[in-house]
């Protein structure tokens, strides 16, 4: 038994079998993951398949924000899935709440109820984007995207700096003007 | 009869050729008009927070940690890339890139922050009144994004409601 299930990891050690999953949002990320499983974008040359239920799954993708309605249902179908599991937030609903993310029928991200484990936003985010996602998961590629930070250590108005003044064809000019 | 037409079908079919997409391996160019991840140009930023305001997400917040610096923060989880803090942005600091891969694990990577000083009056550091706690609300480029105070923020549906607006009308009759 553990021979065949070593070889089973061996050889599909990359199909994943997605799930898919809508508790709430406007339909724009669906029709873009169904993109996806097209032809134009065939994924399943990669071994990614889509499955009608939750127990054949390994991954979800959630698209729509965890709503009052549907999050309950949303999180059984998590219960469900086997144990080595992934979810992805397809979008920005999915990532942070969507545009109505304060209103009484919205409880917010996805991450509210189940753990999710990537992020993919965009609204809808683009077949690419959705394909891209997926190979971070797969550790084919590396993550693009870095948090980033800017902080200004010198004020930019040049009459606070007479030192840097010069003059220059009868104008003051700043000289670090082109630093800041 | 049968054969023949899964002959033809099959002809049909090798006729359409390729259509899958390389993308993995070589990646095409978004359409011209693609509107990509937001990206701050702290050099240009003069801090209006015209862009904050006009967030229809609320995802750009405006933080003064003090007289002379203002923290401009982008969370983008929820931003839909509507473009509208580019629009309205009078600097132009605020552009919409063609970068659409920005799938993480870790939702923090979309954060955008810029730190920046804002100027004062040169004589005494503060020599604009303090709004007041109404005032502030209608000025404009400013707002207030602690949610717990959301509900301060002006309705106009309070200048609508029926009884109080036929009172008025009846006491300014009288």
């Amino acid at each position: 038994m553990s021979i065949l299930q070593n070889l089973c990891q061996q050889l599909f050690k990359r199909s994943l079998w997605v799930y898919h999953a809508n508790s709430g949002g406007c339909n724009g990320c669906d029709i873009e993951v169904l993109n996806v499983l097209t032809p134009y974008y065939d994924v399943e040359r990669f071994g990614i398949k889509l499955v009608g239920s939750p127990r054949h799954a390994d991954v979800m993708l959630c698209q729509g924000p965890a709503m009052r309605s549907t999050g309950k249902a949303l999180r059984r179908a998590y219960e469900a899935m086997p144990a080595p599991k992934l979810v992805f937030a397809i979008g920005s609903c999915a990532c942070g709440g969507g545009i109505w993310h304060d209103t009484y029928s919205v409880l917010g991200p996805v991450e509210k109820i189940l753990p999710v484990s990537y992020y993919i936003p965009g609204c809808p985010p683009r077949p690419e984007a959705i394909i891209y996602g997926v190979a971070v998961a797969l550790g084919v590629v590396d993550k693009k995207s870095a948090p980033v930070k800017f902080k200004q250590m010198e004020l930019a108005i040049p009459r606070y700096h007479p030192e840097d003044l010069k003059e220059e064809n009868g104008m003051v000019v700043y000289q670090k003007c082109e630093k800041i | 009869m049968s054969l023949l037409s899964k002959i033809k079908e099959t002809l049909i079919c090798f006729k359409a050729g390729r259509v899958t997409l390389p993308y993995p391996r070589e990646t095409r160019p978004v359409p011209p008009r693609f509107r990509g991840r937001p990206v701050f140009d702290a050099a240009k930023c003069v801090g209006c927070g015209g862009c904050a305001s006009n967030c229809p997400a609320r995802e750009i917040l405006m933080v003064d940690l003090c007289q002379e610096v203002r923290v401009v923060k982008y969370i983008g989880r929820r931003c839909t890339y509507c473009g509208r803090c580019a629009d309205v942005c009078p600097e132009k600091a605020i552009t919409m890139s063609k970068e659409f891969e920005t799938a993480t694990n870790e939702i923090h990577d979309i954060q955008q922050e810029l730190e920046l000083f804002m100027g004062t009056c040169q004589r005494c550091g503060r020599c604009f009144t303090d709004a007041g706690p109404l005032d502030q609300l209608k000025m404009k480029g400013y707002r207030f994004d602690e949610l717990d105070k959301d509900r301060w923020v002006y309705r106009s549906a309070g200048y609508l409601e029926k009884e109080a607006a036929v009172r008025d009308i009846e006491i300014e009759m009288d």
